[in-house]
């Protein structure tokens, strides 16, 4: 079985991200980018799957600017086999990642498609479910647990509450939560190999995909900073002060 | 067993005199069409993570190294327009000298205001064009020796073990990395380079190395009081006398100003704290024009070597070379070390690849560099200054810079005589008992912060569960020895809030809070006992400095 892996170059999770002078995005100039932390546990749980027996072959791909060939090499380095890059300039809305995605999926035919559930940078959480919709296969989100047995995917979801374990039909989609495993590290000698694994690039037009925007980016802004807050003296002051003050109770 | 790797040549450090060494071979390896593998390991999670300066930098070197740079895309786009130089004489007052007065070192034409972070970071894609492999996240923690005793390579660290010594499910063992040669750029205090000066003894003919903590902010100012090309320079009030050191505010390209401080790490009053100092000093009127209703961006510090030619170590040993501030190449009459380290890792790529070329495979020793390091613009550089850092500690700022101002720019650095300042930084501390407490004013959050929020923006992370790497040699002296003594001092000299004294009613405890750690090594240098060890934690950990 192939598993195809989606990996999203964002803002390193360490990186205080700070809004651009004029307020119109994220300031991303010589910042530090990384694996997208959910994606980074996808490439772990095909590795794994792959490492069982389970899985063949292990193909990831991404969606972006030439730089996020570096975020493919680390997940070849980490074990996958192959890389796709579908090379763009913009920052393609969810539903135009989605169906980049479903041709790359008609074209590659993987038996499973895991993805993070979100990415850290616009926490969107909407790809997955997206191209499940578009390609009408079933979905199990926020995995913490994924098992192929017989012809069925049961995946554990994280749910409110408590755990959904469901069992979908292959080919499926899974995205993957916090908890699912804790990636390796890769190490030198995958680090040099992973330079001469294969990696195709592709543009959207290329995939017959014209990128359209359906949402405008008005401005960015920072949350306002936290006020210093006061000591007081009694119980009754307290009171006082969140009902007359604070007007909260 | 290990896993090893064999190269030709394993550089361990990404900073200026790394890549440019790197370059360096590469560049003579293509002109000879000789086959090179070159290795540059970094514990910065990308090149560029961990280098902090102020920056001016010299294009020398850069020129030489590549004479296309402009062409090229190197980050140095601001050229120097006016040097100021100031004397402040209190918290609102100060001269500003004439510029006949200036000790020549210190105008600045011809020189870029840039960050030196973003030139490594440019520096490393021309070395991974040239063909070098370079392994950011990765650090060199332990050094390899044959049994002759001559250097074999380094191992990195080993990842994935949790604080208590146990192997987690992400463990992954260090690799050894073999090299016919070795060089360690590692800047000031590097860990390897401390062993290496002890195993080798290279610091045995020379003077005392001398040592400054630099701290460094990075603020957005309004376009209206921003003026590119502009430096300050000054030193005197917040510092008292007997305490040396000086700031910089440069206007640098983005409607961006860095401001810093560098305190000299020979200071005897114990209650000092570096980053009160530093705090303090942004509301003296000469930098609060320009900060005032602007916004800091980022933060950060990073030890500095400073004994310039007087305390030069032996560069080389069996195996291997020390390179750039690893080995204290910087000019501090021009407090400029990027173009210094630069061309010393440029001269150790040429006599490590004339020496490949000639067959050696690293079991002699590269005497040769000294030769080729004598005839060089380097040293004669180091050496004509090598009298204003020993003047400004023996004679103070006023007379010590009458004297720099003779000795460079009416004598070239060319005195007769040679002063020396041979006393180690550490045993210059007093007791407490000799001087009363600093009364340092709170943080206004507006130009001056606390210690917390500011190394929050220098995004510093260190994986969590991993044993700390802040080592004591004895576990009880910080509690017996240096708190009656000195208060502990440590809680004061470390910009990042690593260590803390605390209080209960069992008595005191020290803490060590490593995952705050800006990797500056000013604890290793500074603590009065030597009972602290900085070694490299899991790679990839420190600080994310963008644009220092």
């Amino acid at each position: 079985m192939k598993i195809l892996v989606t990996v999203k170059r964002v803002i390193d999770y360490n990186v205080k991200a700070r809004v651009n002078a004029d307020n119109t995005d994220v300031d991303l100039a010589n910042t530090k980018m990384a694996l997208n932390p959910f994606c980074e546990i996808a490439v772990e749980e095909a590795i794994r799957l792959k490492e069982s027996g389970t899985a063949t072959e292990v193909v990831v791909v991404s969606i972006g600017p030439k730089a996020c060939q570096e975020q493919i090499r680390t997940s070849l380095a980490l074990g996958a086999d192959r890389g796709i890059h579908i090379e763009t300039d913009s920052m393609p809305e969810s539903l135009n990642v989605a169906k980049l995605l479903a041709k790359v999926v008609n074209a590659e035919q993987p038996g499973l498609i895991i993805m993070g559930k979100q990415a850290i940078d616009s926490d969107n959480n909407q790809t997955g479910q997206m191209l499940a919709a578009l390609l009408d296969i079933p979905q199990g989100t926020f995995a913490s647990k994924v098992e192929l047995i017989g012809d069925k995917v049961h995946v554990t979801r994280e749910v409110d509450g408590g755990l959904q374990t469901v069992a979908l039909n292959i080919p499926a989609i899974v995205t993957t939560d916090l908890r699912l495993n804790e990636p390796r590290y890769a190490s030198l000698p995958n680090i040099m190999k992973a330079k001469r694994k294969p990696l195709v690039v592709q543009t959207p037009a290329d995939l017959g995909i014209e990128l359209k925007t359906h949402s405008k980016l008005l401005k960015v802004e920072a949350p306002a900073e936290r006020q210093a807050g006061i000591k007081v003296n009694s119980i009754e002051e307290l009171i006082e002060k969140l009902k007359n003050e604070a007007k909260v109770i | 067993m290990r896993e090893s790797m064999e190269f030709d040549v394993v550089i361990v450090g990404a900073g200026p005199s790394g890549l440019a060494a790197a370059c360096r071979l590469m560049q003579q390896a293509k002109e000879a069409e000789r086959e090179l593998t070159v290795c540059v390991v970094e514990k910065g999670s990308e090149v560029g993570a961990h280098i902090l300066s102020g920056a001016i930098i010299e294009p020398r070197a850069l020129e030489e190294l590549f004479p296309d740079w402009k062409k090229m895309g190197a980050p140095l786009n601001t050229p120097v327009t006016e040097d100021q130089l100031f004397m402040l004489q209190s918290d609102n007052k100060s001269i500003k000298f004439p510029n006949l007065v200036v000790p020549k070192t210190m105008h600045n034409q011809g020189n870029y205001i840039a960050s030196l972070g973003n030139l490594c970071r440019w520096l490393g894609e021309q070395a991974e064009q040239l063909g070098v492999e370079i392994f950011p996240g990765f650090a060199a923690s332990e050094i390899l020796y044959h049994e002759d005793g001559s250097v074999k390579g380094i191992a990195t660290g080993d990842m994935g073990i949790s604080e208590s010594g146990v192997e987690k499910d992400s463990y992954m063992q260090g690799m050894e990395l073999h090299a016919k040669y070795t060089l360690f750029a590692e800047g000031c205090r590097g860990h390897l380079g401390k062993e290496l000066y002890q195993k080798f003894d290279l610091d045995k003919d020379n003077d005392a190395q001398h040592y400054g903590l630099g701290l460094k902010e990075l603020w957005d100012i309004t376009p209206d009081k921003h003026q590119p090309g502009l430096v300050l320079h000054g030193s005197g009030w917040p510092l008292s006398k007997g305490t040396g050191g000086g700031f910089f505010l440069y206007h640098t390209e983005n409607c961006q100003v860095v401001v810093g401080l560098i305190v000299d790490l020979s200071y005897e009053n114990p209650y000092l704290s570096p980053f009160d100092e530093f705090q303090r000093l942004k509301h003296h009127p000469v930098l609060k024009q320009y900060l005032e209703g602007a916004k800091r961006v980022s933060y950060g510090a990073r030890a500095i070597t400073k004994g310039g030619f007087n305390a030069l170590p032996k560069m080389t040993f069996s195996g291997g070379l020390l390179i750039g501030c690893n080995s204290g190449t910087l000019n501090f009459a021009k407090i400029k070390g990027t173009h210094t380290a630069m061309k010393s890792g440029m001269l150790a790529a040429e006599e490590v690849f004339s020496a490949l070329n000639n067959g050696c495979n690293g079991a002699k020793e590269l005497t040769g560099f000294e030769t080729r390091f004598k005839d060089s613009w380097l040293y004669e550089e180091l050496k004509q200054s090598r009298n204003f850092g020993p003047a400004m500690h023996k004679f103070g700022a006023i007379l010590g810079g009458t004297f720099n101002f003779i000795d460079q720019n009416i004598c070239k650095g060319r005195l007769p005589f040679t002063l020396r300042d041979n006393k180690v930084d550490y045993a210059q501390l007093k007791v407490i008992s000799d001087y009363s407490p600093i009364d340092y004013p709170k943080p206004d959050s507006k130009l001056s912060f606390d210690k917390l929020s500011s190394v929050f923006l220098s995004n510093t992370n260190h994986e969590e569960d991993q044993p700390c790497h802040l080592k004591l040699k004895d576990q009880a002296i910080p509690i017996t020895q240096n708190l009656p003594k000195y208060l502990e001092p440590a809680q004061r000299y470390c910009p990042a809030g690593v260590y803390e004294v605390i209080e209960d009613e069992s008595g005191a405890h020290f803490q060590i809070n490593g995952q705050n750690c800006l990797h500056c090594k000013t604890c290793d240098i500074k603590d009065p006992a030597q009972n602290i060890t900085w070694v490299t934690p899991e790679g990839g950990g420190g600080p994310n400095y963008p644009n220092m």
